[in-house]
């Protein structure tokens, strides 16, 4: 599935003494099957822009297209529909659980489509398995009884099952240990190769980002500084430490290796990459 | 022994903790026969992942729960000792990692007061108290704004500033940082630091990011209820092999050292900052 | 939606009215309500209005956001006039059907809607120019002098504190746990009431959940900052009578005497004494 957005606006709360332009024109499109890195400071539109994505929220001015269908011109029932199609996962996806069961909660986006209880079954078991939970284990479990890292990987597991199109995770790694960071942002890798689908991940480790993704959305006081591939991305340092984002140590680091090996490459930014290219210019 | 215990802010004496509730019925065993210590003007990093019992140590030092078995001694006071119980409270101050489930009331400078007023302080002094304490978190302008209105970052210096204003001698951080952004998370940082070096607060830092700990006086690792590792910043984090197994990160350039040094480069093995490995692949 | 409660909110204008202490306040606001309660004609209701516009004009907040904390009650408003209107026995004025409005209920029914519209605008008037903490401070001053209430006072007003401090977070936490169930495909907009109801369940569980965590950590918190009740606890912020004080005090006295005055007036005002 393909998003296109178009001269995109938001202005919360307009008229009044507390208006706030969130997102201002924004214009990109996010082709199917791709995977991109939303990266930005508290405040620069990035939760505003995904919740546009499958209209939770309405703008202000422009539009959304997926797969070049206008997501705002559509019916109630049908943008209903196309929630299905773009799954959103939000930060702390843990407070949204209530059910009595794991099983019950992550058939919750299922039911909700309407399917019958033999598929429901299915992609409960499915996504369960996805996201790295033992089903049989953990399905009568309440989900209040598991741990952190758990009941986020169930909370994610309720999105999955919806089998959604695309989709979109707000920051799924925030306040987890290193060992749980790791493990959530494999399996999202995983997903995304397996099953194909378009994933888009807010967050806000340039190093986490810069591993994974096809192309990184920097965003800014509701505009796009850059949308364009890790590699040159991270290469704009001083731009990035303008708008308050720090690049991954390793990027500075090969920077100021630059005065002595002239010719190592600045467009660094995992450890692994750099532990080559140091190799590469001491080695000669 | 006592006379030792006496100059020292913290004493952990073979602490034990066990978590009576589990739906088994089965204890759960928190701290598992810790010791430790913490001298006066220190900045220690506890490191360890969940689970580990950097929290339940947390609330021990506080004296917000007690030792199964063993003794917590906060500046020569026993925290068993139920009349010393406010004392250490307010020598020990705490600071939480929810921003928002640690200030209490509706305006800021009301809520740095909460804790001086608890202890019974005369109105004058807290005021005097409350102008110095945000003057050193730098929150002054923000006196009069509601708690809710603030960042994350912000939130957490006006619960530092509430713990300041109790005039504690050491204060502990439970994970302060984790569920900031990146920006926060360097003012609070900033804001631990600068106490630590001009107003020689001693600071307990509990955290899963290493870097933030890396100019630490010491770090102590926890896992599964158990001090496993101890010493200067240096000395842990070039364990790299060993920190990991625990489902711990290193700072890159000490992963990166690390890994260079595998690959057969002969350099040293205790890089911490990009400075050093620059110096390091210069020479 | 939520926003629209102007009931409880704060209107800083720095007006005369702002700077009472708000123990003044709440004493006068109290003499106020129990006063309306005694006004049996239109003089006293009528000399309600002028105090009231009075009072309104000096506190300096626009009118229109007054009306708006009445536009909420109107619904309340208009089942006690209806029910008044149409079940007072007396002289019968107009037949409506088998329905029938007498003089009386007609009386009755104006009296209900002024003292409504006035109670609400009276005490609205004081949330709107009193922070809460300041109410708060000032109510855990009044209720020391009322007996039983009075072992409870510091208690009562801190829970009405924190619950204030909380309100924004829990609401902005309702939202949020909204837009999450919908995006998992929950529909709140549509379906007959007790399917609406039922598809509250995934919001409000999560809500209570989440404020029960919170309540724990506070509490945890508190603790740790030393919290142990009222006793031998200071403030920083000391309530203070001034002289504005003291003279809002005798015009409140003066206000008392006045509506009571009004209730011997014999000359009849469009409904006979």
């Amino acid at each position: 599935m393909s998003v296109e957005i178009k001269n995109l606006s938001h202005t919360y709360s307009e008229g009044s003494p507390f208006e706030f332009k969130a997102l201002k024109d924004i214009n990109l499109t996010i082709e199917d099957g791709s995977f991109i890195g939303i990266i930005g400071h508290t405040g620069s539109g990035k939760s505003t822009l995904i919740q546009h994505l499958n209209g939770l929220l309405t703008p202000t001015s422009g539009t959304v297209l997926v797969d070049g269908k206008d997501i705002f011109e559509t019916k109630k029932t049908e943008l209903i529909q196309l929630r299905h199609q773009i799954g959103l996962v939000f930060q702390y996806p843990e407070h949204q659980l209530f059910e009595e069961t794991v099983q019950k909660d992550v058939a919750f986006g299922p039911r909700n489509q309407g399917l019958t209880e033999d598929e429901i079954d299915q992609r409960v078991r499915q996504s369960i398995k996805m996201v790295g939970l033992d089903f049989d284990a953990i399905k009568d479990k309440s989900p209040f009884e598991l741990s952190g890292g758990q009941m986020r990987r169930v909370a994610i597991a309720g999105v999955l099952a919806m089998e959604p199109a695309v989709l979109i995770l707000d920051e799924p790694t925030a306040g987890l240990d290193p060992r749980g960071r790791e493990e959530i942002l494999a399996q999202i890798k995983s997903l995304h190769r397996q099953k194909q689908i378009t994933v888009i991940l807010v967050s806000h480790s340039m190093e986490d980002i810069g591993k994974m993704v096809d192309k990184i959305l920097v965003m800014n006081e509701g505009e796009v500084v850059f949308y364009d591939t890790p590699n040159r991305v991270f290469t704009e340092i001083s731009t990035l430490e303008r708008i308050g984002l720090a690049v991954p140590e390793v990027t500075y680091l090969m920077r100021r290796l630059k005065d002595k090996y002239p010719e190592i490459r600045e467009d660094i930014f995992t450890v692994e990459a750099a532990k080559k290219e140091i190799l590469k210019v001491i080695r000669g | 022994m006592i006379m030792d215990s006496k100059k020292r802010m913290i004493d952990v004496q073979d602490v034990y903790f066990k978590y009576p509730h589990n739906n088994e019925n089965e204890s759960v065993v928190a701290l598992d026969g810790v010791s430790l210590h913490i001298e006066k003007g220190e900045f220690v990093g506890i490191i360890g992942h969940n689970g580990s019992g950097k929290s339940t140590l947390s609330k021990l030092l506080n004296a917000i729960i007690f030792p199964t078995q063993g003794d917590v001694i906060v500046s020569g006071l026993n925290t068993k000792d139920h009349e010393s119980l406010w004392t250490i409270r307010q020598t020990a101050g705490m600071v939480f990692q929810n921003p928002d489930n640690q200030l209490v009331a509706t305006i800021v400078e009301e809520d740095v007061a909460f804790g001086p007023e608890n202890l019974g302080v005369p109105p004058q002094e807290i005021r005097e108290r409350v102008d110095r304490a945000l003057a050193v978190v730098e929150m002054q302008a923000y006196a009069h704004q509601k708690p809710h209105q603030l960042s994350g970052g912000q939130k957490q210096r006006i619960a530092i500033a509430g713990i300041l204003a109790m005039e504690p001698e050491c204060i502990i951080f439970d994970e302060p940082t984790a569920m900031l952004d990146p920006s926060g998370r360097r003012e609070v940082m900033e804001t631990i630091k600068r106490l630590n070096r001009d107003k020689e607060m001693t600071v307990i830092h509990i955290t899963h990011f290493m870097e933030e700990i890396v100019d630490a006086d010491r770090i102590i690792v926890l896992d599964k209820g158990k001090v496993v590792m101890e010493g200067e910043p240096r000395t842990i984090f070039k364990q790299v092999k060993r920190l990991k197994e625990i489902g711990l990160d290193v700072p890159q350039m000490t992963e990166l050292a690390y890994e260079l040094r595998s690959a057969g480069l002969e350099i040293a093995d205790d890089v911490l900052s990009i400075e050093e490995m620059v110096d390091v692949l210069c020479q | 939606m939520l926003k629209d409660v102007t009931i409880g909110q704060y209107y800083p204008t720095g007006s005369v009215i702002h700077k009472l202490d708000p123990r003044t306040k709440i004493l006068f606001t109290t003499a106020f309500v129990v006063m309306l309660f005694f006004l049996n004609n239109l003089w006293g209701y009528l000399a309600t209005f002028l105090i009231l516009a009075t009072i309104t004009l000096l506190s300096k907040i626009p009118m229109g956001y007054i009306i708006r904390g009445i536009k909420g009650l109107v619904l309340i408003i208009m089942l006690t006039v209806v029910l008044n209107l149409f079940m007072t026995p007396g002289t019968v004025v107009a037949t409506l059907g088998p329905l029938t409005v007498t003089l009386e209920g007609l009386k009755v029914a104006t009296y209900m809607a002024l003292r409504l519209i006035f109670l609400v605008v009276g005490t609205s008037i004081m949330t709107l120019t009193t922070s809460p903490i300041d109410l708060t401070d000032g109510m855990e001053w009044c209720m020391r002098y009322i007996p039983f209430v009075r072992r409870y006072a510091h208690e009562l007003a801190m829970m009405m504190s924190i619950a204030l401090r909380f309100i924004p977070t829990l609401m902005e936490e309702t939202e949020r746990i909204m837009k999450a169930q919908k995006a998992r495909g929950a529909n709140f907009e549509t379906g007959n009431i007790i399917s609406r109801a039922k598809n509250l369940i995934p919001i409000l569980i999560p809500l209570f959940i989440s404020a029960f965590r919170r309540a724990d950590e506070l509490a945890t918190a508190m603790e740790a900052r030393c919290y142990r009740g009222g006793e031998n606890r200071t403030r920083m912020k000391q309530l203070a009578f001034e002289f504005r004080d003291g003279a809002s005090l005798v015009l409140m006295f003066l206000m008392i005497v006045g509506l009571y005055l009004t209730t011997w007036i014999q000359i009849p005002l469009l409904f006979p004494v």
